[in-house]
């Protein structure tokens, strides 16, 4: 629910909340920790007579009966399971039943001819599916050929060393990236037409419009230069995009879209070719041949150069993709040390703890979509740049220290 | 005897490193601004820009590791 008010109704809103509602938030936090830790401590008391072996075996039998996510390993495989891409949408499990609460996607892969099936056939990975006498099967979010029993061989690195038809799946972050493309469509259009009978924009529209001008205004503008507005397109999709994206990854959806380094690479790829192809004879010249250089500084530096074009897509790559994964990681972290502690002082403690991580994340969630518009912008702005030529060391005037 | 595995400690050291660099940007851009509020906004423009290099390659070093 914090997250949600906090999406829409931003930092201040929340934070007054927050201060009304800081009691109940208090005591709900308290019902669910004297909910989560009464078994705990019941079963505590039980084992206290037993010896150390017997304990832990009873401990772990009791954890298997129960279902409930108890373990180390569990919890990791569960944060594990939540960076990776998914090919179905599942909003949260019953471990005790097995039973997935969430909705199959449409699954479509090229192997020697198109072929369309549910994921929901894969039953979360349990079963084979069989598709034009070819066998797959789910392992670990990831579709491979397999026999018909669907054995899995590992290669000498520890991988399935199974072939892996292409996969051209509408999975998971696949769905989440095209909702939000359609989302972000609905709501500019709507502040785009609504110029056409008035000044001021209505409803939504008038969030999006301070947005739309501080981006204009003081990513755009300053960094790019004269032409600018050729390029304010780009930078203001890329902006709301992976705004939204961040957003929604911190919401109970559970998608990490941001958090995928393809998705990112896709970004960073946009990026560089709008660099590239906008880049003018200026650009060029200062990576290959710069002036004002020394000929030996020159063959020395124009590799370095080059690999700067390069280095510079890649680190926006990166920064975003390791943004978004660390936070996700921190989070669910915090959120797992509940469960494996499972007692009065780590329940509400943790609990704290994500709550102060989540505010944090919802300013890297804004920042790192202002880094990469930022950043991309500058580096627009660096291929478009007029140069004059007038380089302090030519000149005479200015004394060279 | 299999080599101790002293990556993640570099890593360390190189987030150490990042942290105490931007502690510096940040006491620099504060003081920055203090001289001279009315270039606020510049001097944060700038401050994040460097930021976010330094970040890359905190990050860099957490991927290698």
């Amino acid at each position: 629910m914090f997250t949600f008010a906090a999406k829409f109704g931003g930092l201040k809103l929340y934070l007054k909340m927050q201060k009304e509602n800081i009691l109940k938030i208090f005591l709900a936090c308290l019902l669910m920790v004297v909910s989560f830790s009464t078994p705990a401590i019941s079963q505590e008391h039980d084992q206290h007579p037993e010896p150390e072996q017997h304990a832990t075996h009873q401990e772990s039998a009791e954890h298997d009966e129960v279902g409930a996510i108890d373990t180390e390993e569990e919890v990791k495989e569960y944060i594990d399971h939540h960076l990776q891409d998914s090919h179905d949408f599942t909003f949260f499990s019953d471990a005790e039943t097995g039973a997935h609460y969430g909705f199959p996607l449409p699954i479509i892969l090229w192997d020697g001819g198109l072929k369309v099936f549910s994921s929901s056939k894969f039953h979360h990975g349990d079963e084979v599916v069989e598709a034009d006498g070819q066998y797959y099967r789910l392992y670990h979010s990831k579709i491979y050929k397999t026999n018909a029993e669907g054995d899995i061989a590992y290669g000498e690195d520890g991988f399935p060393s199974n072939e892996r038809p292409l996969d051209f799946s509408i999975t998971k972050n696949v769905l989440t990236m095209l909702l939000v493309s359609v989302l972000m469509f609905i709501l500019f259009r709507s502040l785009a037409t609504s110029y056409k009978s008035r000044t001021i924009p209505k409803g939504f529209g008038r969030v999006l419009e301070p947005l739309v001008i501080y981006v204009r205004d003081d990513i755009a503008k300053p960094n790019i230069g004269k032409n600018y507005r050729k390029y304010v397109g780009f930078l203001l999709t890329v902006f709301f995009f992976i705004w939204i994206l961040n957003l929604l990854g911190m919401t109970p959806l559970g998608v990490n879209v941001t958090g995928n380094i393809a998705v990112t690479f896709a970004l960073a790829l946009c990026t560089f070719f709008i660099v590239q192809f906008s880049g003018n004879k200026d650009y060029w010249k200062h990576i290959f041949w710069m002036p004002g250089v020394p000929v030996p500084m020159k063959i020395m530096l124009a590799p370095i150069e080059l690999l700067g074009i390069f280095i510079k897509p890649f680190s926006l790559m990166i920064r975003l993709f390791a943004n978004m994964t660390a936070g996700h990681i921190i989070i669910m972290t915090l959120l797992g040390l509940i469960v494996v502690f499972q007692n009065w002082i780590a329940g509400p403690a943790f609990f704290g703890f994500t709550i102060f991580i989540s505010i944090i994340e919802l300013l890297v969630a804004f920042l790192q979509a202002y880094i990469f518009t930022l950043l991309s912008a500058l580096y627009i702005g660096m291929a478009v740049e007029e140069h004059d030529d007038h380089h302090p060391a030519d000149n005479e005037d200015i004394p060279v220290l | 005897m299999e080599a101790l595995d002293l990556s993640m400690i570099g890593a360390g050291i190189i987030i150490l490193g990042a942290g105490w660099g931007l502690g510096k940007i940040g006491s620099s851009a504060m003081e920055g601004i203090a001289r001279q509020p009315e270039a606020a906004g510049k001097i944060q423009t700038a401050m994040i820009i460097i930021a976010a290099l330094l970040e890359g390659v905190a990050f860099a070093a957490l991927f290698a590791a």
